[in-house]
């Protein structure tokens, strides 16, 4: 049947996105009960000896947590290791996959992988994973949907693999010391919870007691330490310096204005940005405005950066609610600001519980990989199709913001961003308000008054309609992807109704 | 890129068929520019075509193949003499004959990149009815004299004065030549201020992040917009009097003020500055 947001969704997958946020009912699942005897030692010689303790079986469920990005060792390493103990058809839950994460085709081919839930993929894998290459259809969550799934037990995770920059010899675990420091452990901070076993691979073992403690001792059944769990290059994300495309520099000062004379632009105001170089580029932009102006904001949200914590240092900012850092300034001050907390996943946006940060929220900027004439945005698919993204808070913030703002050129090489209709819908157009490109902005006809206001503010507002025609003008109208009949990929929304699927696409 | 030209607020978009473009490239590069120029919309800005300079075998194939698409503006680099500019009003007027234009429509600018040429720039300056705007090539005009360029840039100091002269002898736009550390900001406005007191009406650009300081440094103030309204006023109220002599607050508003006014207003206009005045 045909969803919301006029999608073909077969009824067999679920229940089709219905354009509001629907209700839970029922109770919360939870994890085995254990109990440790007094004296037990918990460190064990390796991974392998972990994953035979934890019982980890043909057909269960195991889970990562993507903190350590690009230079993710982890899954690599647990898997080589399940492949050897000849465990098969496990369902992998990561709460993203990267490009690093090439290896996971042959253990796809090997059958030791033969489901995947998760946030985003990447590269070659994400390409095999749309050309088919799993028997299931690919769950894509939002960061908000998964505990959701998690919490309510529609995803039950047998065994957390969890990756600590700091552990002690009881399994406190900590993200802020350490050659591997990634900072906020926010998405692995659910897994502990709710994990029948819970294994942490650190490669940097204390004593016990550490301080600070993200992930305490009683959640965690086993720690290991290797070499190393994570390359510190690929940990810092390399999209936390300013940019100096003038193009950018040029969405991101339209952006900017449009959330200076939105409305929401008051002291106490609270937002979330991106780590983007263009939204690097709002933040500075916002930061003078801000002392122009002698407007505070309550609290900032999302992964944090170092242009992000200047905003903290410098008191433009009185509070951040970190789930996930992206440079070590960022790390630095999580370890140092008192101001600056960390918080988990359900904590952040899981629209299932009695208060999610992303509900709060003034202002959030996004990206978008397609916007359509709906506003619907896409940022999971490419333009030929296949999967290259991840779904991430886009929907979550989305919903919680009062104005929410999709930075994008208009143009991207010779395609369109703004198109009739996006290849894959994440969020949905009702939770978009407006569409900043270097040619213009459009405003969501059901924001009223905001044209105006915007218009007064001499901002080039012009309709959505006219953006896909300046786009097109240019580009012209590329040929529609040819896809199979083929379900490669489930998109839920964040409370878990199918907002899109995800077909094959014929080469 | 130069399908993004036209976004970035700049008053004159200069398209480039001269150094930028490789001696094997030239070809390719002119059939870029035609089509562009034929299908895209360039909105607020004028679009001027450098070609190749006099002393090289391309120019009159860069013009034939770039009048016809009517672009606002020729530039000549490298500009010598006035016989330069005279050869090549003529060349266009042939060219914009044949293409059904109206003669004289395309306008001309040049830069003077050497010494010999500074030495000519009113004769080049007067040489065309075409002629809107004179610049100086600094990078060239150093190497001419066998000087670096820097920072400071008082190597160029005497050479933009008699620029600034020259061109407004003539009744020209005189040009400033670009600042090639783009992301020496603070050099940039610096030498921009000093471009702006010394008479230069604009200032070129590499670098779209540039765009903005220029515009920031040439708009005029609000004491500047202000007084210029008012000057409009008394115009309007010396017009409706049928009086010839315009006064303001008693005292006589001469020629040069009226027109400085005139300036100033256009500018305030073309920024947007008028509503804001009355918020100053």
């Amino acid at each position: 049947m045909l969803n919301a947001v006029g999608r073909e969704i077969p009824e067999e997958l679920g229940m089709p996105y219905k354009g509001e946020m629907l209700q839970p009912s029922g109770r919360a699942a939870g994890h085995l009960i254990k109990a440790a005897r007094p004296h037990e030692k918990k460190v064990l010689s390796g991974i392998k000896e972990a994953i035979i303790k934890s019982g980890l079986k043909d057909g269960m469920t195991i889970s990562f947590h993507h903190h350590l990005r690009e230079g993710d060792y982890l899954v690599n390493m647990v898997l080589a290791a399940i492949d050897e103990l000849g465990i098969r058809d496990l369902k992998l839950a990561p709460s993203s996959l990267n490009n690093c994460h090439e290896p996971v085709i042959e253990y796809i081919k090997k059958g030791v992988i033969t489901s995947i839930e998760t946030s985003g993929l990447r590269g070659s894998l994400a390409r095999e994973v749309s050309g088919g290459i799993l028997k299931k259809p690919v769950i894509i969550r939002s960061h908000g949907g998964r505990p959701r799934a998690i919490e309510s037990g529609e995803l039950h995770i047998d065994v957390a693999f969890i990756g600590a920059p700091c552990a002690d010899t009881y399994g406190n675990l900590n993200g802020v010391d350490g050659p591997s420091a990634f900072g906020a452990m926010g998405y692995a901070m659910v897994d502990a919870r709710h994990a029948d076993c819970v294994i942490a691979i650190t490669d940097n073992l204390k004593k016990y007691p550490i301080q600070p403690i993200s992930i305490p001792a009683t959640l965690v059944d086993y720690v290991v330490c290797v070499d190393s769990i994570g390359n510190p290059e690929g940990i810092m994300s390399g999209a936390t310096r300013f940019t100096r495309s003038p193009r950018e520099l040029l969405i991101a000062e339209l952006a900017s204005r449009v959330i200076i004379n939105s409305g929401v632009f008051e002291d106490g105001f609270s937002m979330q940005m991106g780590s983007g170089g263009a939204t690097l580029a709002v933040i500075r932009y916002l930061s003078n405005a801000m002392k122009k102006r002698n407007i505070k904001a309550s609290y900032g949200l999302g992964g944090i950066t170092g242009p992000y914590v200047q905003l903290l240092e410098e008191g433009l900012v009185e509070r951040f609610l970190d789930v996930q850092c992206f440079d070590l300034r960022a790390v630095e001050s999580l370890k140092n600001d008192r101001n600056h907390i960390e918080i988990d996943a359900s904590y952040y946006a899981n629209p299932f519980n009695k208060g999610c940060a992303v509900n709060n929220l003034d202002v959030v900027i996004l990206s978008a990989l397609e916007v359509d004439t709906d506003f619907n945005v896409n940022v999971i698919t490419g333009s030929d199709g296949t999967i290259m993204g991840a779904s991430g808070g886009h929907s979550d913030a989305a919903y919680g913001a009062r104005l929410t703002i999709i930075t994008t050129p208009l143009m991207r090489g010779r395609l369109p961003i703004v198109v009739d209709r996006v290849q894959t819908v994440i969020t949905p157009g009702s939770s978009i308000d407006v569409v900043v490109t270097e040619r213009g902005i459009a405003v969501n006809p059901k924001n009223k008054g905001m044209e105006e206001r915007l218009k007064d503010a001499g901002l080039p507002i012009c309709s959505i309609e006219e953006l896909k025609h300046r786009a097109e003008k240019i580009t012209g109208k590329p040929d529609p992807v040819q896809f199979g009949d083929r379900i490669v990929g489930i998109v839920e929304y964040r409370d878990g109704s199918i907002i899109d699927v995800i077909r094959n696409v014929i080469d | 890129m130069i399908q993004d030209s036209m976004i970035y607020g700049a008053d004159t978009i200069l398209i480039d068929l001269e150094d930028s473009v490789s001696v094997y490239e030239k070809d390719a590069a002119r059939y870029l520019v035609k089509y562009a120029l034929r299908t895209l919309d360039f909105g607020k800005s004028e679009v001027a075509v450098r070609i190749n300079g006099m002393d090289t075998p391309y120019w009159r194939h860069d013009i034939s193949m770039i009048i016809p698409e009517r672009p606002d503006m020729i530039r000549l680099p490298k500009a010598e003499s006035a016989g330069d500019v005279k050869t090549l009003d003529a060349a266009i007027s042939d060219l914009e004959a044949a293409s059904g234009i109206k003669v004289g429509t395309t306008k001309i600018m040049v830069s003077i990149e050497s010494a010999r040429g500074l030495k000519n720039a009113y004769d080049i300056a007067v040489a065309s009815r075409r002629m809107v705007a004179i610049a100086i090539g600094g990078e060239d005009f150093t190497a001419d004299l066998g000087v670096k360029k820097t920072r400071e840039g008082n190597e160029l100091l005497v050479a933009r004065g008699e620029l600034v002269l020259a061109a407004r002898a003539a009744g020209v736009d005189a040009i400033d030549s670009v600042f090639s550390d783009v992301n020496d900001e603070v050099g940039f406005r610096m030498e921009t201020e000093k471009a702006k007191a010394m008479g230069f009406t604009g200032k070129s650009v590499i670098n779209p992040r540039q765009i903005p300081i220029v515009h920031d440094v040439f708009k005029p103030t609000c004491e500047e917009i202000e007084e210029a309204l008012k000057i409009k006023e008394a115009i309007k109220e010396a017009e409706s009097r049928g009086s010839g002599v315009i006064s303001l607050n008693g005292k006589m508003v001469d020629r040069p003020i009226v027109k400085r006014a005139e300036r100033t207003l256009e500018l305030a206009e073309m920024l947007g500055l008028i509503k804001e005045v009355a918020a100053c």
